[in-house]
């Protein structure tokens, strides 16, 4: 199948008026074939992109939440192996754009190279390691460039002008804009100040902006949409529904259905 | 940043995006004031008065003779809350206070570091929160109520294996969300750059008062340093000061567990890989893949499955060597210790103590000077090492 590019997407979705809703999951949460029906579900209900985590034994930007999804998926045996395994069933049904969540160490125990190319061949389009910053992603980076591979960099608050310099320009795809100070994990409101961040952010770059962290319910999509994001990054309210429905899968799917319809009606201006 | 942090390649900060600025003013604290005055003034006043600096090196006589070596042991053991961990603690405690930190958050395996942390907090008036693994919470309730007691509020880390490396997560994860006001103390020389320069640097003292004593008693500088690594801040503090006399050999001992090949240990240098964690590259213990592993010791402090970057590097330039004592040794160790001296070790110097018998029962060694670093003091560890003698107490 053709493997749909960011920039590609979020002309697709520009015309429609819309923005683009990326939901996150783990890979092999809570299982391989659960985990695949419910990116099923997410496509079919509306996402434009997908955010696919692989699990790690010491996820230090994640909360709770995603912390519990990495053990259910490593309890149910997945590894990096399995997750590029996992990307290319995914592509037998999508041909959107699929952004890969890791921690470096899964990069570097696998080699470098050899996980960039493993992703490439699967039908990832993007890396982003979440304890990678570009002072250390020069190795990461010229891999994923010589493998066609793009390398998503985070921004937050905290981040100064004189970094961001350097984030966008070894960033490419979209930037990974953090909404609030802290890890992943649901959140009752946002910050106000996202507003001015992603106005900060594109004084500096032409990149796709897409804002994740804390971002659990519509109307925080609605409200970073609003702020000016081209996307919204969906990740602990899906994984909650995963956590909150084990004993009752058909349920679980269709309340990750429900969740996602929601989600992609928020994104319509 | 303005340095790199590395270790020829290892080191670095392998950290989120949201933790770079925090990163980025420690460092930048730390360089203004380490070699500032009025700063040192304060920190030398506290290690002398609080902690009880100067430590003795002590000449160990009964077991010099028992062994055929001139065997001096640095006497960290001596120090306030029983090991060298006050040294850093009372140096970055400091430097939080003059970086205006409303709050000191600080992770700890058995509670050693936890100890030391809270003593500090309490001294300079900051509050303290510990994290702690709940299984090490569990095993270890004295040193949470000694933490408790000292005003510091333990926090239960329930996630992972929930111990020491679950305990460093949460603490991070805590220092991310809450950067503006918080200082984040590490326990070891490891972790982000700056830690693992700035741990060093607070627990140098060891290895300049080594280098003083031993030329003082003996006017020539020892053939061999011994010194236990859990995450390696005893040891760096100690070879520290020996690195560019290349006639000093250097040797750090790791927790051997049940064995090397047990694959339930905490040698991360000796079995180890080149990975991520923590937020350096270094040595760490993984499986094929990049999770991590858990490592295994009867002392809590070797009970890692990480090391601070410069002992990699120094593994792999062949400038210090790297061995380990099992479980079961360590305690012979600690016996060995106890009997001929009336010394009681950490189980954690007893991995270093049992090393030295080994590498004094080498023929090429006789007659050598050796020191090993006496990190600290095993009243903590009366309990565990009862039950592993089968002793009732």
């Amino acid at each position: 199948m053709k493997v749909e590019s960011y920039a590609e997407m979020f002309k697709r979705i520009k015309r429609e008026n819309e923005s683009a809703f990326i939901p996150f999951v783990v890979a092999g949460d809570p299982d391989f074939e659960t985990s695949l029906e419910i990116v099923k579900e997410m496509v079919e209900e509306g996402a434009d992109a997908l955010e696919i985590g692989f699990a790690f034994s010491d996820p230090v930007a994640d909360g709770p939440t995603v912390q519990a999804a990495d053990i259910r998926a490593l309890e149910a045996g997945m590894n990096t192996e399995k997750g590029f395994e996992f990307i290319k069933c995914v592509r037998e049904f999508t041909s959107i754009p699929i952004g890969l969540l890791v921690y470096y160490n899964l990069i570097y125990k696998n080699g470098i190279n050899n996980f960039y190319k493993s992703a490439k061949k699967s039908g990832v389009n993007a890396v982003l390691a979440a304890d990678l910053p570009p002072e250390e992603a020069e190795n990461a980076y010229l891999a994923a460039k010589a493998n066609g591979i793009n390398q998503i960099f985070l921004a937050a608050q905290t981040t100064s002008n004189e970094r961001l310099k350097k984030v966008v320009k070894l960033c490419s795809g979209f930037l990974y804009v953090v909404s609030v100070m802290g890890i992943t994990g649901t959140r009752s409101d946002l910050k106000t100040s996202t507003v001015e961040l992603i106005g900060r952010m594109r004084d500096h770059s032409k990149l796709p902006i897409c804002v994740g962290f804390g971002i659990s319910k519509p109307e925080h999509v609605k409200e970073v949409i609003k702020a000016g994001a081209d996307g919204a990054i969906v990740g602990s309210a899906v994984i909650d529904i995963i956590a909150e429905n084990f004993e009752n899968k058909d349920l679980m799917i269709e309340k990750i259905g429900k969740c996602c319809r929601e989600m992609k009606e928020a994104t319509k201006r | 940043m303005i340095l790199d942090g590395k270790f020829g390649k290892y080191g670095g900060i392998f950290v989120p995006e949201l933790l770079i600025p925090a990163l980025e003013e420690l460092e930048s604290a730390f360089l203004k004031y380490k070699d500032d005055k009025d700063f040192n003034t304060e920190l030398d006043y506290y290690l002398r008065e609080f902690a009880g600096r100067p430590t003795s090196l002590y000449f160990a006589r009964n077991l010099s003779e028992k062994l055929g070596c001139k065997i001096y042991l640095k006497r960290e053991d001596m120090l306030h809350t029983g090991a060298h961990k006050i040294n850093n603690t009372l140096g970055q405690g400091i430097l939080a206070k003059y970086m205006g930190k409303k709050r000191i958050i600080a992770e700890t395996g058995a509670g050693q570091h936890g100890i030391a942390t809270a003593v500090v907090g309490s001294m300079l008036g900051i509050p303290v929160e510990v994290y702690m693994g709940s299984e090490d919470i569990e095993r270890q309730k004295l040193n949470v109520f000694r933490m408790e007691l000292s005003g510091a509020k333990v926090i239960p880390v329930k996630t992972g294996s929930r111990t020491l490396k679950d305990a460093i997560n949460d603490a991070l994860r805590d220092w991310i969300a809450n950067v503006e006001n918080t200082h984040y103390l590490i326990g070891s020389s490891m972790g982000p750059h700056p830690y693992p320069m700035m741990v060093k640097h607070f627990q140098t003292v060891i290895g300049k008062e080594t280098k003083n004593q031993i030329l003082e008693k003996e006017n020539e500088l020892p053939d061999a340093i011994i010194a236990c690594v859990g995450g390696g801040s005893n040891s760096i503090g100690i070879f520290s000061q020996f690195l560019d006399d290349e006639e000093v050999e250097l040797i750090g001992v790791e927790g051997g567990g049940e064995g090397l090949d047990s694959g339930k240990h905490g040698a991360t240098l000796c079995r180890g890989s080149e990975g991520v964690l923590h937020g350096s590259l270094s040595f760490i213990l993984q499986n094929d893949d990049g999770q991590i592993s858990e490592a295994h010791s009867v002392s809590a402090g070797l009970d890692y499955p990480g090391v601070g970057p410069e002992h990699s590097y120094l593994k792999v330039t062949d400038r210090a060597k790297y061995v380990a004592i099992t479980n079961k040794d360590a305690l012979r160790g600690f016996e060995l210790l106890s009997k001929y001296e009336g010394i009681i070790p950490a189980l954690e110097s007893a991995h270093a103590v049992e090393y030295l018998e080994k590498y004094a029962k080498i023929p090429e060694n006789e007659g050598k000077t050796i020191v090993v670093n006496l990190s600290g003091r095993g009243d903590k560890d009366m309990f565990i090492v009862a039950r592993e003698m089968e002793v009732k107490i």
